[in-house]
C-alpha cells in the first residue's frame, strides 16, 4: 500500500499549452493517505480520467510528478507502478474458468499454489460466485462479468493501489448494493488504498473516506461526505452533491443579515461584508415551507412524492428553489413561505464560500 | 387514445420472455416499466411498438386490433439508452427527419423542430452535429426527435442510463413535464425505484417476464401487492424477517411482540414474512410500543446528510438508512428500532395480506 503524492501536477493534450484553459487538469498539488479510499467525483470533462490515467500511468503528464511512497513514478509504466485496476466495462478471459480469470494476476506473480487456492476461495466468496468457480466466463451476464473483474481486481494484497474507472455502471440498482458493500467491507478489512472514479454521488459519497470533487480541471474540495454535505467551499460541490443540490439565491449580506430580493434573513453568524457576487446557499435539507409570517414569499410549483420523502419546487421571484418534506408531510397551498435554517446557511462570494466570522 | 395488451406473450427459442400479460394504458399518461436487468421490460415495449409479435394475445390501438401491423404503419417513437441519432446531419435536420418522412411542409417541419428545440433546450445548437454535443445534448436530440414525430405511442427504453447522475436528475424533472404537454402514451422502463417515483404517473412493476403489479406510482410504492413488488420498488432493498401471528400479538422473535391492532387484528394465527423499508429503521426510540432489533454492524456509508447501516440480524441482511451522519463502531453490535406502523406483512408465498398502516392512514 502506498501514499500517493500529487506533486506541481498539469495536463494538457495539446503540444503547446497557452493559457489555464488549455489545461484538462490544473495545476493540483495533493498527498493521499496511505490506506484511504477516495473518489474522484465529477460530470464528463472535469479531469477525473485524465487524473487516474496520470496515476495508472496510461498518461503522461505534461507538468510535475507523481509518487507512490515518495518515490518518483512519472516515468514509470504501469506494469512497474503495482497497481491493480478495474474498468467501467468488464475485462474476463471467456475461454478461462472464473476460477482461473481470478487466479490470473497471482499466477502470473508466481504466486504459491496453496495460496492462490486459498485467496482465490476467499474473493469468490466476497463477490458471491463460490458455485460458479468452475464455470467457463462465456456466457456469463455483464454484471457476472463485472464481479469477476472486480475480484480480479481485488486478488492481489500486494498491490501500492487499486484504481476503479465507473465500475458499477453495468450493474443492476440492487447488485450496486451488494458490490458496493463488500469494496467497503474489503476496505475496511485490507486497507488498500483505493481510488474510485465516478460521476454518480451516491458512489462516490458512500464509498470514499475523502471526496474529490472536480470541476473544469480543478479540484474545488476535498473532504468527507460530511464537509461536502455541511460546508460546500464552492457552489458547484453544493449543486453537484446532493439531490437535488443545493439553492442558492443572489444576496446583499451584511453582517449576520442577508437581503434576497428585497427580504430580509438572519444568517445566525457575521460574514462581514462580503465582495464580488454574492450568494446564499442553503440546501433544500435546511429549507422548510411555512404558512408565514416569516421567511421568503414562495408560490408551491410541484411537489414530487419521491417515497421517502417530497420534494416541493417553489417559485421564488422566477426562480427554482427545492424543499425536502419528510415523507408524511401534508403541503397546502397556504404555504406561501419558505425559513432556512440558519445551521445550513453558506455564504459565497464569487462562488467560493465565505468562512463565517468567530465570535 | 388508448394501447390494450390483451393476453400477450412472447417465447423466444423456447424460453418465456413475457408471460400472459394484460395492460390498458391511456393517452396523457406515463407509465414506467420498473424492473432489474432481463425482467422484460424491452420486450414488453417491442411488443407494444410493433417490433416483434406475440405469440399470444392482441394488441389494441383505439379500439384497432394492430396486433400483425408493421412498426413503420403505426404512430409510435422510440428512444433507446444509446443516443441514435444521424451522424452527418446537424441537430435540426435530425429533429426534423421523421417529419420530412410524413411529408410535412417546410413551414410545418420548422415550427416543429423549433417547438422541440426549445423545449429540450437545444436552441442553439441546431447547426451542430450531434457528435459536437455533449452525451446530455444527444439524448435531448433522441428525444427532440421522438417529441416532433407527434406519435401517439413514445417509448423511452432506459434513455436517460448513459448520462452523468446530475444530468439525469434534470432531464427527470423535464421530462414528465414536457410529456403532460405532449398528449401520448409514454410508457419509460428504468431499473431505478428512484426514477418511477420522480417520474410518477403509472407504474408497472415488472419480474422474469410478468406484470407483478400495475397502478398510480405512489400506490405501487406504498401498498405493494406482494412481497416481488415489494423488492423490485425499494432501494436500497425492502428488509424481511420471519414473524407469526398469535392470539393479539404479532411475534417478530428476540422475544419481540407488537400489538396486533388495525390491519394486523384479522390476521388468522400463523407464520408470516415482515417486510420493512431502510428509512423506516430508526437509531433512537421515537414510537412508543417500537419494536427492538439488535443484530451486528457490518458496514456504514455516509453520504454527508444520512447514513446507511448494514446490520446481520441472525443471518438476515438488513439495511438502514438513518437521517443524520452517524460515526458507529463496525462489528459491534448495534440496536435499531422500528415503528409497527411501518411494518407489512406478507404470506409465506409473498402475497401482500396487510400494507403497512402509516401507507394506509391517508
Amino acid at each position: 500500500m502506498a501514499k500517493i503524492t500529487l506533486d506541481n501536477l498539469a495536463h494538457s493534450y495539446l503540444p503547446n499549452p497557452k493559457g489555464e484553459d488549455d489545461f484538462a487538469l490544473k495545476e493540483l498539488n495533493h498527498d493521499w493517505v496511505d490506506g484511504e479510499a477516495y473518489a474522484l467525483l465529477g460530470s464528463s470533462g472535469c479531469g477525473k480520467s485524465t487524473l487516474l490515467n496520470i496515476i495508472s500511468g496510461l498518461l503522461h503528464p505534461s507538468q510535475g510528478r507523481i509518487l507512490f511512497n515518495d518515490r518518483d513514478v512519472t516515468n514509470a509504466p504501469t506494469t512497474q507502478r503495482n497497481i491493480a485496476q478495474v474498468f467501467q466495462f468488464p475485462v474476463v478471459y471467456d475461454t478461462m474458468t472464473v476460477r482461473d480469470n481470478l487466479a490470473f494476476p497471482l499466477r502470473n506473480r508466481g504466486a504459491d499454489v496453496h495460496y492462490v487456492r486459498d485467496r482465490v476461495q476467499q474473493i469468490a466468496a466476497m463477490i458471491g460466485m463460490e458455485a460458479m468457480l468452475d464455470r467457463k466466463a462465456r456466457g456469463l451476464t455483464a454484471d457476472a462479468k463485472q464481479k469477476i473483474s472486480l475480484g480480479r481486481g481485488m486478488v492481489r494484497e500486494d498491490v501500492n493501489a487499486l484504481l476503479f474507472d465507473e465500475p458499477l455502471t453495468v450493474i443492476d440498482p440492487h447488485m450496486k448494493w451488494e458490490l458496493r458493500t463488500q469494496l467497503k467491507s474489503l476496505h475496511h478489512e485490507f486497507g488498500h488504498t483505493m481510488i474510485y472514479v465516478t460521476h454518480d454521488q451516491t458512489e462516490a459519497l458512500t464509498f470514499a473516506d475523502k471526496v474529490v470533487v472536480m470541476y473544469d480541471g480543478r479540484v474545488v474540495q476535498m473532504g468527507t461526505p460530511q464537509e461536502l454535505f455541511e460546508t460546500p467551499q464552492h457552489t458547484f460541490v453544493g449543486y453537484f452533491i446532493g439531490s437535488p443540490g443545493m439553492n442558492v439565491v443572489d444576496a446583499h449580506v451584511s453582517g449576520d443579515t442577508a437581503v434576497i430580493e428585497g427580504h430580509q434573513i438572519t444568517l445566525g453568524k457575521g460574514y462581514g461584508t462580503p465582495s464580488g457576487k454574492v450568494e446564499v446557499g442553503v440546501r433544500p435539507e435546511f429549507t422548510s415551507l411555512s404558512a408565514g409570517p416569516e421567511g421568503l414569499p414562495v408560490t408551491i410549483k410541484r411537489v414530487e412524492d419521491v417515497g421517502r420523502h417530497k420534494i416541493v419546487r417553489v417559485d421564488f421571484h422566477g426562480s427554482e428553489i427545492n424543499v425536502i418534506a419528510p415523507e408524511g408531510a401534508s403541503i397546502s397551498p397556504d404555504m406561501n413561505r419558505i425559513v432556512f435554517d440558519p445551521a445550513g446557511i453558506n455564504v459565497y462570494s464569487d462562488s467560493w464560500r465565505v468562512p463565517p466570522q468567530e465570535n | 387514445m388508448s394501447l390494450i395488451l390483451d393476453g400477450v406473450s412472447k417465447v423466444v427459442n423456447g424460453q418465456t420472455h413475457i408471460y400472459q400479460t394484460d395492460l390498458e394504458l391511456q393517452a396523457g399518461t406515463m407509465n414506467v416499466l420498473l424492473g432489474p436487468t432481463s425482467a422484460g421490460k424491452t420486450s414488453l415495449m417491442r411488443l407494444m411498438a410493433g417490433l416483434d409479435v406475440p405469440n399470444t394475445g392482441k394488441v389494441i390501438w383505439n379500439g384497432q386490433d394492430v396486433t400483425g401491423m408493421r412498426v413503420q404503419d403505426r404512430g409510435v417513437a422510440m428512444v433507446y439508452q444509446q443516443f441514435i441519432n444521424y451522424p452527418s446531419m446537424t441537430v435540426y435536420d435530425n429533429i426534423a427527419s421523421p417529419m420530412r418522412l410524413l411529408g410535412k411542409t417546410p413551414a410545418e417541419v420548422d415550427a416543429a423542430v423549433k417547438k422541440a428545440a426549445d423545449l429540450m433546450k437545444l436552441s442553439g445548437m441546431l447547426e451542430r452535429k450531434p457528435l459536437e454535443l455533449s452525451g446530455g445534448q444527444q439524448q435531448r436530440c433522441a428525444l427532440a426527435r421522438a417529441l416532433v414525430k407527434d406519435a401517439g405511442l413514445v417509448l423511452l427504453d432506459e434513455p436517460l442510463a448513459n448520462l452523468d447522475y446530475k444530468l439525469r436528475e434534470e432531464l427527470r424533472a423535464e421530462i414528465p413535464r414536457i410529456f403532460e404537454e405532449a398528449g401520448s402514451i409514454f410508457v419509460y422502463a428504468t431499473t431505478e425505484p428512484e426514477e418511477a417515483l420522480l417520474l410518477g404517473g403509472n407504474t408497472a412493476a415488472m419480474w422474469e417476464g410478468k406484470i407483478t403489479q400495475f397502478g398510480p406510482t405512489p400506490t405501487v410504492y406504498r401498498q405493494p401487492t406482494d412481497a416481488t413488488t415489494a423488492r423490485v420498488f425499494s432501494d436500497p432493498p425492502m428488509n424481511f424477517l420471519n414473524i407469526r401471528k398469535s392470539g393479539g400479538s404479532l411475534l417478530f422473535g428476540d422475544g419481540q411482540a407488537a400489538p396486533a391492532n388495525g390491519v394486523f387484528a384479522d390476521l388468522a394465527d400463523g407464520a408470516y414474512i415482515a417486510g420493512f423499508r431502510p428509512n423506516h429503521l430508526e437509531l433512537e426510540h421515537h414510537a412508543p410500543g417500537a419494536l427492538e432489533f439488535t443484530g451486528k454492524l457490518q458496514v456504514t456509508e455516509i453520504t454527508g446528510s444520512e447514513t446507511f447501516v448494514h446490520l446481520d440480524h441472525h443471518g438476515e441482511k438488513w439495511v438502514g438508512l438513518i437521517h443524520g451522519v452517524r460515526q458507529l463502531d463496525i462489528g459491534a453490535s448495534l440496536t435499531v428500532y422500528l415503528d409497527p406502523k411501518h411494518v407489512y406483512i406478507f404470506a409465506e408465498d409473498g402475497a401482500a395480506i396487510a400494507s403497512a398502516a402509516y401507507a394506509t392512514a391517508a
